[in-house]
């Protein structure tokens, strides 16, 4: 029997907020170093004050260890800043599996960042019925990484993944 | 979880789970926000002033996060009061990293707390230290008044903190240089928040525009603080790890002029509120409402000095 590497037991492990997307479907997951019982493993915030990160590190830790890595190390890597373009297009078909619209592409800047005194324009498809007339009801939603919109077709309210 | 408990609780507290604290969101032992992270001093940089830049930062956010807090279930709305508490969120994070580096480049500010107390170095910073520790601004620390104060304190402040996070996203210290560049990200949304508010209450009734007047009139003297430059913001721009506050004044400036035109309104003519005693925030003197903000925030851990959250 082989055994699974450090990789293929981090990669399996998912987001506690978003359990439908693993940790490296989410591009959370960075690095994992593997030395005999030993793995060093490196996570990025999606956002500074997300409170996931500890669950994100104690669910890691607790898989590796039963998976007999005696010696578990989790760090954190803050550069390059998380981006929503490092969600995996599996990711992004079990966000709509499951009733979450995912991100567009994040925006390319160069020089100072834009303001926008307008509501932000997005081409946003609802996950639910398909319906291409959607409105956005806030930039802030469930959590600090979602905005939140309603189909005005099936009426139904989502969740969506902001660009970032 | 075992169905044939009585109550969801009792599965938390499982024989089984003994020793596996994975089912705790929280409370778990503590995890540092810059674990793994090379916290080396870039080559002439001054330790002192980086951390008390550090702390001049973080206590913008973390106070300012506080009070955003406070909104939490009393806004309009819905919507409204969870866009207020994911930016107190975004901001508590930015806190929590600019708290802990400062802790890094210098251990000798963290306050010393009894032998053997688990509180790690951001925390004993957030909740041990007085009022005259704290180097925030005057304007964050003020009470959140009616949600157009609020919105009219969150343009100045946001517009403030994102042009100096993308100058120090270029900081020769790596550490803050990551800290900025995850910040702008974050903190774009709060401007654009505040801003989109900002017209929304001018072009309302005549009610919410006369609320966001009187706010904008209640913020405008602590506003000057804003780029009024330190001997530490001096000495760590010097050494292009920080960034002088005035040189993003007019920046700034011409972004809420713009907001405030596309609003109808004009800039507020109070003057500014100028040093008390010569000092300011940044020197650890602050307004009265400090006191009472920091009682609050800081009365639980206080009284658990030797506690584990």
């Amino acid at each position: 029997m082989t055994v699974p590497s450090a990789l293929a037991i981090a990669s399996e492990v998912t987001d506690p907020e978003m359990p439908m997307l693993t940790l490296a479907d989410l591009g959370v997951l960075r690095e994992v170093e593997e030395e005999g019982r030993c793995v060093r493993v490196r996570i990025t915030p999606t956002y500074s004050g997300c409170p996931a990160m500890a669950t994100m590190r104690d669910d890691l830790v607790s898989r590796l260890r039963s998976a007999g890595y005696a010696d578990v190390r989790v760090e954190v890597s803050l550069s390059p800043a998380w981006s929503s373009d490092w969600i995996s297009e599996r990711g992004r078909r079990a966000l709509v599996e499951h009733g979450v619209s995912a991100p567009g592409p994040a925006p390319e800047r160069t020089g100072p960042v834009p303001l926008s005194l307008l509501p932000t324009r997005r081409e946003v498809t609802c996950p639910r019925c398909g319906s291409g007339e959607t409105a956005l009801v806030s930039e802030y939603a469930s959590t600090a990484c979602k905005a939140q919109y309603r189909c005005t077709a099936c009426l139904e309210p989502f969740d969506h993944v902001k660009e970032h | 979880m075992d169905k044939d408990h009585d109550s969801v609780y009792d599965g938390l507290l499982d024989a089984d789970h003994a020793g596996d604290d994975s089912q705790w969101a929280f409370g778990t032992d503590f995890e540092d926000p810059l674990a793994g992270v090379d916290t080396t001093l870039p080559d002439g940089a001054d330790a002192g002033a980086l951390a008390a830049y550090c702390l001049m930062l973080g206590d913008d956010a973390l106070i300012g996060s506080h009070r955003l807090s406070q909104w939490s279930s009393r806004a309009h709305d819905l919507e409204d009061d969870i866009a207020l508490s994911n930016i107190a969120l975004d901001l508590l994070g930015q806190a929590r990293l600019l708290l802990a580096r400062a802790a890094a480049a210098d251990p000798g500010v963290v306050p010393e707390l009894p032998e053997g107390s688990p509180v790690p170095p951001e925390d004993a910073l957030a909740f041990f230290r007085d009022e005259g520790g704290f180097r925030n601004v005057r304007l964050v620390e003020q009470p959140n008044g009616d949600f157009a104060e609020t919105v009219a304190r969150l343009l100045v402040t946001s517009v403030w903190r994102l042009a100096l996070l993308e100058r120090l996203a270029g900081s020769r210290d790596t550490v803050l240089a990551a800290i900025a560049e995850k910040g702008v990200k974050e903190v774009t949304y709060h401007r654009d928040y505040a801003a989109r508010w900002v017209l929304t209450l001018a072009h309302g009734t005549e009610e919410s525009r006369a609320r966001l007047v009187a706010g904008l009139d209640v913020v405008w003297p602590l506003h000057d603080e804003l780029f009024r430059t330190t001997d530490v913001e001096r000495t760590v721009a010097e050494q292009q790890v920080g960034v002088d506050p005035a040189s993003v004044a007019d920046e700034v400036g011409v972004l809420i002029d713009h907001v405030l035109s596309v609003a109808g309104l004009e800039r507020p003519t109070r003057a500014a509120a100028g040093p008390v005693a010569g000092g300011t925030g940044r020197d650890g003197r602050h307004t009265e409402a400090m006191g009472p903000l920091l009682a609050k925030m800081q009365v639980v851990a206080r009284a658990h000095p030797t506690g584990l959250w």
